[in-house]
């Protein structure tokens, strides 16, 4: 049986997390003996070339709902395109990434089809015992193994569950025709206020964040300049979102977004429990901080005890370096 | 405008995290729970809508006895009623069932709860409460105002917002800033007393997935320490050790 991944895109491109969720359904696929992965994107933003390249993370197939009442994600449209892929294609195993559309997505899609559903995935099924996923609790602070008990199964992955696969080629991508009705589009979009061309945290490989220790939004130029040579996004503490210093869409923490990137560079953010409940699935943690007692070091790999206005620009313009 | 407040009743976001029996069950020993921090916010935004336009709100709570005083917190803070369907939240397919029975029952036109729980950190329950009862759902929601049968409610999106409005009866998974928590006052706490509180049994056993068991993370290694004229050091250890640069 085939296995169907949702594609999602951001600014006409396909996400990195899509792409992942690509690679995931491939490398299952292998465990398996799965021969199909067809990926499924909706709209008509994203280039058909762009779709194609979906090969190369393991794509077999790629289906594009051309209809343009999809570009803008409306959570039971989406769900009602992805209900119909599956019976179609007969799919009995949706893989998606998780994210703000994903998981509502996924939830609506898991009634329609009676599946069992697992999100925040960490890392491939073990198919020993039944099919048993392991998920990321608490925050962050542990894991579980969930047994997925019905014959259909719907897999929200977390960031960096499995390496990006890019070995593979460009395939076809074939017109997929969903029946939509106006009652799947009765959510009314009146207007979308996005940051442009910033890298998007949730889906970034590297995250600079500043803490209240950046003692005002006036200087986050500095955090800015070190995550533009990294190809990074910015985020921050809960405090200085609270203060208005930087936008809530960047708060990183417990009751903010969770991150899992490859690198957290954590400035002036002493690393109170509900912080490190949002950044402790990121592989490498670099602390900057001038209090050495404050509790982050304890969970960093890399750390630097001083003034962080003198070490920021330092540490940009050794990276600059290092990449000459 | 009757609105219905579900609840899950959580570790404090300060507990440490343990495992008892074999990792098969979580280890309560020493834990202060409260009300999903999620789940507050959408009970702050609940009783601030019915300040502003009358009508009530419930709260509902899937779990055992334990949960009461959890709930009793939840009328302190303004809620008028509560119901705890006494059963244990085995998933999030089964608790969906349990609220979607509950709805229908009482007819809400307002369903608010926390964008996920903090300890399952699912997000699927406002989702499958929406398609099972075929009601749009809408998550996660930062702000969320009403002008006669329309909700008009911004949602996080990945770098932003997205402002939409929709036709009740709805179900929202909220977040801040959608409002500011409430502290129960010494009124609140003593008429919470008085509040209805309604046990009922669950309304079907179903459930989609098992836990089989738990594990923590591994320890960390402990940190590497570079002085701040060290800077070029730390960038050869992330190009060489960790393999970012």
């Amino acid at each position: 049986m085939p296995i169907l991944v949702f594609i999602e895109s951001a600014e006409g491109a396909v996400k990195k997390s899509s792409a992942e969720a690509v690679s995931y359904a491939s490398a299952m696929a292998a465990q398996m003996g799965e021969k199909e992965i067809i990926a499924i994107a909706l709209g008509n933003e994203v280039p058909e070339e762009s779709l194609a390249n979906l090969g190369k993370h393991g794509a077999t197939k790629v289906l594009q709902v051309s209809d343009e009442r999809l570009n803008q994600g409306v959570i039971q449209a989406c769900a009602a395109v992805l209900h119909q892929a599956m019976e179609k294609t007969g799919s009995d195993i949706l893989v998606l990434a998780k994210s703000s559309l994903g998981d509502p997505v996924a939830a609506r899609v898991a009634i329609k089809q009676q599946a069992a559903l697992a999100s925040n995935i960490v890392a491939l099924p073990n198919l020993d015992e039944g099919f048993v996923v392991k998920r990321s609790i608490y925050t962050g602070k542990a894991f579980t193994y969930v047994k997925l008990n019905a014959n259909k199964k719907i897999l929200a992955v977390k960031k960096n569950a499995v390496d990006l696969k890019e070995d593979g080629n460009p395939v076809t991508v074939e017109t997929f025709e969903a029946v939509l009705s106006d009652a799947d589009f009765n959510v009314k979009i009146t207007k979308v206020e996005k940051a442009e061309g910033e890298v998007l945290l949730p889906e970034a490989d590297i995250v600079v964040s500043g803490g209240r220790g950046m003692k005002g939004p006036e200087n986050w130029g500095m955090l800015e300049d070190l995550a533009k040579v990294l190809g990074a996004a910015t985020g921050c503490s809960k405090p200085v979102s609270d203060m208005g210093w930087r936008p809530h869409h960047e708060h990183v923490g417990q009751t903010g977004i969770k991150v899992s990137p490859t690198l957290y560079i954590a400035v002036g953010i002493s690393g109170a429990i509900q912080h490190l409940a949002g950044v402790n699935s990121s592989k490498y943690i670099v602390v900057i901080n001038q209090d050495p007692e404050a509790p982050f070091f304890k969970a960093a790999d890399y750390g630097v005890v001083g003034n962080a206005f003198d070490i920021v620009p330092k540490l940009t313009e050794a990276i600059k370096a290092s990449k000459n | 405008m009757k609105i219905l407040v579900c609840i899950t009743h959580v570790p404090d976001t300060t507990s440490k995290i343990s495992f008892t029996d074999n990792n098969t069950k979580f280890n309560s020993n020493g834990v202060q729970y409260i009300i999903g921090p999620y789940d507050d916010y959408a009970l702050a935004r609940a009783v601030e809508l019915k300040e502003q336009s009358g009508g009530s709100v419930t709260l509902l709570n899937v779990g055992g006895s334990e949960t009461e005083p959890t709930l009793r917190k939840g009328l302190a803070i303004g809620a008028d009623e509560a119901i705890r369907v006494n059963a244990e939240p085995t998933d999030a397919f089964f608790v969906a069932k349990q609220i979607a029975a509950v709805v229908k029952e009482g007819s809400y036109d307002l369903v608010l709860m926390g964008r996920e729980s903090i300890d399952y950190n699912g997000g699927q329950v406002h989702g499958m409460v929406g398609e099972l009862l075929n009601m749009p759902s809408v998550s996660p929601v930062m702000q969320l105002d009403l002008e006669g049968d329309t909700a008009k409610v911004a949602r996080e999106i990945e770098g932003g917002k997205e402002y939409l409005e929709l036709k009740l009866p709805l179900i929202a998974g909220c977040q801040e800033p959608i409002a500011e928590w409430k502290i129960p006052n010494m009124r609140g706490i003593m008429t919470a007393r008085q509040k209805p509180l309604k046990v009922q049994e669950a309304v079907s056993d179903e459930t989609m997935t098992s836990t089989l068991r738990y594990e923590l993370p591994p320890p960390k290694s402990g940190v590497t320490l570079f002085q701040p004229d060290q800077i070029k050091e730390l960038v050869d250890a992330l190009k060489n050790e960790a393999k970012i640069l």
